[in-house]
């Protein structure tokens, strides 16, 4: 079984690592200082357990877990035991150790572990199952419909009764709300990263801590859909 | 009389493991001053949430060390601290200033 460990501390990854050392068959691969890094090697590595503080500055364990496309085995160590209610909100997440972690209790979590079954990887989703969109939009404008080309639509503003759609060409407001128009967009090139705001994913420059940067419009990113936008990232 | 600081949980983890226990020294004497001043450039400017999100660190270690009133302490601290007070202060500091103390002589 091998496993990885994410915890801001120095401290409390090594303390892991040595209750880790003094299971047999238990190979610590990694260890990250944060969960970000973490995402980049999950892409590349299949992983049997994480070890995942759940209180980290920024990016926390929880937003990790929502970001994982096809998560392994998680135990939560956290020093707050009212985090470990978060614990059961997620079908990956197995355990939770509360810090100071004793062996005895680590032992009782990787017993548990060992008897669930083994995580097997997702196997490619099959292609041609997505839907096939239309690569057009009209939109209505003074009775006039307008033919917008998806793949030139930037950023989608909600502006009250209206909806603000910013393209590489130029800028429309219509008079719809955004989740009728969320409903007409596909999915692959289309994200809702705040209550206010659809982005064209493709798009993107460059992303920052809150917000995202779409030729010249920052756009910013609510707390909670931050984890689909992380996962949906080809970071490398 | 405030508590002190003890490897006994490290002691435990590290069983005969010489090579843990240095490198478990070696982080918090290289950690804990970090944090404690990063602690007191928050508390010192009243920035209430990054002193509370130092605070949750620090208590870990208290934890560690096996300091569980001044654990208790932290948690409590770390709350009036997201409520915007910090009747807790003084007595936090006196922790840290133990812990200081003890490092140095570990």
């Amino acid at each position: 079984m091998n496993c990885i460990i994410i915890d801001d501390e120095a401290m409390a990854r090594a303390i892991v690592k040595q209750l880790c050392s003094k299971i047999p068959n238990l190979d610590v691969i990694e260890e990250f200082d944060n969960a970000i890094s973490a995402i980049k090697f999950l892409n590349q590595q299949t992983i049997d357990v994480i070890f995942l503080d759940i209180h980290m500055p920024g990016f926390s364990g929880v937003d990790f877990v929502q970001t994982l496309k096809d998560p392994p085995k998680i135990v939560l160590t956290t020093s707050d035991t009212d985090f470990a209610i978060a614990a059961y909100e997620y079908e990956s997440i197995v355990d939770y150790l509360v810090k100071p972690i004793t062996q005895e209790r680590f032992e009782k979590c990787i017993d548990k572990i060992s008897n669930l079954p083994a995580h097997k990887p997702a196997q490619p989703a099959a292609t041609g199952n997505e839907k096939d969109e239309g690569e057009d939009l009209y939109i209505n404008i003074d009775r006039r419909l307008i033919k917008l080309k998806l793949n030139e639509i930037l950023v989608i503003e909600a502006k009250g009764d209206y909806i603000d759609v910013k393209t590489e060409k130029e800028d429309y407001r219509v008079h719809t709300t955004l989740k009728k128009i969320k409903e007409k967009l596909p999915e692959r090139l289309f994200l809702q990263i705040h209550r206010s705001y659809i982005i064209n994913f493709t798009k993107i420059i460059d992303i920052e801590d809150n917000s995202v940067l779409i030729a010249k419009n920052v756009v910013p990113i609510s707390r909670s859909n931050r984890p689909e936008l992380m996962r949906r990232l080809n970071l490398l | 009389m405030i508590e002190q600081p003890n490897l006994d949980y490290v002691d435990q983890l590290a069983g005969d493991d010489i090579a843990f226990r240095g490198q478990f020294i070696e982080i918090i004497k290289t950690e804990f001053p970090l944090e404690k001043e990063e602690y007191f450039g928050h508390v010192t400017n009243n920035r209430f949430k990054e002193t509370a999100e130092i605070v949750h660190k620090l208590k870990h270690k208290f934890n560690i060390l096996g300091m569980q009133d001044s654990y208790k302490l932290a948690v409590t601290y770390e709350m009036e601290l997201l409520k915007g007070n910090q009747d807790s202060k003084s007595k936090f500091i006196k922790v840290l200033q133990t812990i200081d103390e003890y490092i140095k002589t570990i």
